[in-house]
């Protein structure tokens, strides 16, 4: 359990990191980001209370110190509050990515999942068959791994919605439909982001294929997997054997995967108009809505962190080398 | 040929391939050199990459129109014709004359944060790697913090925050995502350095009492070109793809670029509507560019660690009958060869059927 206090350790000071970033990218970067928000409230009140929260909030015309500034933010984002969101009619922007953050959970989350498994099990059989037909998907393969998340997107959307109608082109649900708790709304929700969903895994599934082909190749030539041949196991168990050990990297691989896909799935959120944290993302671009852009990296970064103590868990649970060691 | 030395040896794991080979001499370095672009992956790479880079330089001046250019004769985008090659966009622009004018900027930019972000990895990857201690336990948990923390929310808030002004500037764009892709590099290298510093030869030029900076420049950077070569390519592949990502969100958009025209493509439901001409030529030209670095990325790889190689991208009879073989060997704690064959060109079978599979 070492490993995991100490990786624990490391996350917290990432997150530490992060928030301070957040704190300090508006007061490095030259010009005045109020004056900018002020510009987009057109048809709203501006009140002196409100220019007062947003100084503050960016650190113009204040007399307090830096570091005084310093601790009012983080004390502000450990009682959750991130300021609020001017494009959503100053909901608070914890409130506005709350509604968002289950969509995109569970649509990255599930997507990732899958392209983990499906993507490693492709990679172990192309290294174990290499020489055979299987070696043609390696270009197919390489295409996937450089295209952009969302030109995949665009294709999907044409072929699979547009042209064929096999799947809906836009949203989580209908329009017409209230969110509740039967199946009509369940399945409506399964609906739209099937779509979504299989471009993710199609588009992420190339970086898991390559990583575990490469390092099952190696693998191959340990001498257990020539032992178990040797023994006459069945080939699915010789397999079995190398894989197991060939994961490894892949599950250690995961911390730099996983900022990939999510800011490939975040794009893709945008062009199927998703109602996820890409969609935010975009709606924060589009209004220069400061605060929510702010939140967004904060609870991003939030759920990558906890992705990879996830991953650390399932690697501390797959190697046992890592709980000899406390 | 010398590359068969060493493959036994090669240590496994993705981040450090073929540590073994890297210790060999400087003749034998530059024989391999010579040898590079024998690979297919390599060839094909290394001509999509040229063709792209013409394309973005020559593109603009050969362009039938100005990217900008209005041709008010629709109001919906008309599709490919002879006047219009890739047809127009909704406020009837040539789509091909912007195509060829979208690749100069992100080119530069990607080029840019390439060439910063390796130079950032190799200062930090050494020197966290030949120092050791504190140094290394401080400079790794750096490039881990960087490695783990999602770069396209972060780059939003940056360019949120620069606004206009600083969307324009090429250098200050390309710095930005350097900044944010240097530390995959800056591992590889740390792991990598880390296994050269206890080389024989390396001992043998501490011994003689070589400054330690000679050591570094003279002993082991040169050994470490590949894995520099490999993370410059993968940086630019980065930038490419989040230069786009950028200009798709439109948050850097100084003149036209292939992310820029799928913002505009998106921003008018151009897969909705069936528009495929205005955002199929600019996506596919982003995945080609990268297609092409990945290649040679993999080119690379393959040349580093040769077990990696596939037999070919195609393949004949023969080269199916000799990878059989080579699949035969590799249960083999020694390396047997069939009688026929001459003991001494293990490897050569490798890379011929590599070899060969492109040629067919």
């Amino acid at each position: 359990m070492l490993v995991i206090a100490r990786r624990l350790f490391f996350y917290l000071v990432t997150a530490a990191i992060a928030i301070s970033l957040d704190f300090l990218i508006p007061r490095m970067i030259p010009g005045n980001p109020v004056d900018a928000i002020l510009s987009k409230m057109q048809g709203v009140t501006i009140t002196p209370a409100t220019i007062h929260a947003l100084d503050l909030q960016f650190g113009v015309n204040t007399s307090a110190s830096l570091w005084g500034q310093y601790t009012h933010f983080w004390n502000n984002v450990l009682h959750g509050n991130l300021g609020v969101s001017t494009a959503n009619a100053f909901e608070p922007v914890s409130t506005v990515i709350r509604q968002a953050l289950p969509y995109t959970l569970g649509l990255v989350g599930v997507a990732t999942l899958i392209s983990f498994v499906l993507g490693t099990a492709i990679g172990a059989i192309v290294a174990w068959k290499r020489g055979s037909w299987l070696d043609n998907l390696l270009p197919v393969v390489t295409f996937f791994q450089a295209a952009p998340y969302f030109f995949l997107a665009f294709l999907a959307i044409d072929v699979f919605a547009v042209t064929l109608g096999w799947f809906p082109s836009a949203r989580a649900a209908n329009a017409t439909d209230f969110p509740a708790f039967n199946w009509t709304y369940i399945s409506d929700v399964l609906d739209h982001s099937l779509l979504p969903a299989m471009t993710i895994v199609v588009a992420s599934a190339a970086g898991w294929i390559v990583g575990m082909r490469n390092v099952m190749l190696t693998t191959m030539d340990e001498d257990y997997v020539l032992i178990a041949a040797a023994k006459g196991l069945p080939k699915r168990r010789v397999i079995w054997y190398a894989a197991r050990n060939a994961i490894l990297p892949s599950v250690s691989g995961f911390a730099l995967a996983i900022g990939f896909i999510v800011s490939g799935a975040l794009l893709t959120e945008i062009v199927f108009s998703y109602p996820g944290l890409g969609s935010l993302l975009l709606q924060a671009v589009q209004n220069n809505d400061y605060e929510l852009m702010q939140g967004l990296f904060l609870i991003i970064t939030f759920a990558v962190l906890a992705a990879n103590l996830i991953a650390d868990f399932v690697y501390v649970f797959l190697d046992p080398r890592t709980r000899q060691e406390a | 040929m010398a590359v068969g030395i060493g493959t036994e040896q090669v240590t496994g794991g993705a981040p450090v391939p073929g540590a073994a080979l890297l210790g060999t001499g400087s003749p034998r370095r530059r024989q391999r050199a010579l040898r590079l672009p024998r690979s297919p992956k390599i060839i094909v790479g290394l001509a999509m990459l040229t063709f792209f880079v013409l394309l973005s330089v020559i593109g603009p001046l050969v362009a039938p129109y100005s990217p900008d250019q209005i041709f008010a004769n629709s109001p919906v985008p008309l599709p490919p014709s002879s006047a219009h090659w890739l047809g127009t966009t909704n406020l009837q622009q040539d789509v091909f004359s912007q195509l060829l004018a979208g690749g100069s900027d992100m080119l530069l930019v990607s080029f840019i944060a390439g060439v910063i972000a390796t130079a950032l990895s190799v200062v930090i990857g050494v020197t966290a790697g030949y120092l050791g201690g504190l140094a290394d336990d401080l400079l790794s948990m750096l490039a881990n913090i960087f490695l783990v923390m999602p770069a396209l929310p972060l780059l939003v808030i940056l360019f949120g925050f620069l606004g206009k002004t600083g969307s324009n500037d090429l250098f200050l764009i390309g710095f930005i995502i350097s900044v944010t892709g240097w530390a995959w590099g800056a591992r590889v290298l740390r792991a990598q350095t880390l296994s050269l510093r206890n080389r024989d030869y390396v001992d043998s030029a501490k011994i003689i009492g070589e400054r330690r900076s000679r050591i570094i420049f003279a002993e082991i950077l040169p050994n470490l070109t590949p894995i520099v070569a490999s993370s410059f390519l993968f940086t630019v592949l980065y930038a490419v793809g989040t230069y786009t990502a950028m200009a798709f969100l439109g948050l850097v958009n100084p003149n036209w670029s292939w992310g820029g025209i799928l913002y505009y493509a998106q921003g008018a439901n151009a897969e909705l509507t069936g528009y495929w001409w205005w955002y199929i030529p600019p996506g596919l030209a982003v995945a080609l560019l990268g297609t092409s670095l990945v290649l040679l990325n993999f080119g690379i790889d393959e040349f580093i660690n040769p077990r990696l190689r596939a037999a070919g991208l195609s393949r004949r009879g023969g080269d199916r009958k000799r990878a059989r073989a080579l699949r035969s060997q590799q249960f083999a704690l020694t390396p047997v060869l069939p009688v026929s064959r001459p003991p001494a060109a293990p490897l050569d079978t490798t890379a011929a059927t590599a070899g060969n599979g492109g040629r067919a």
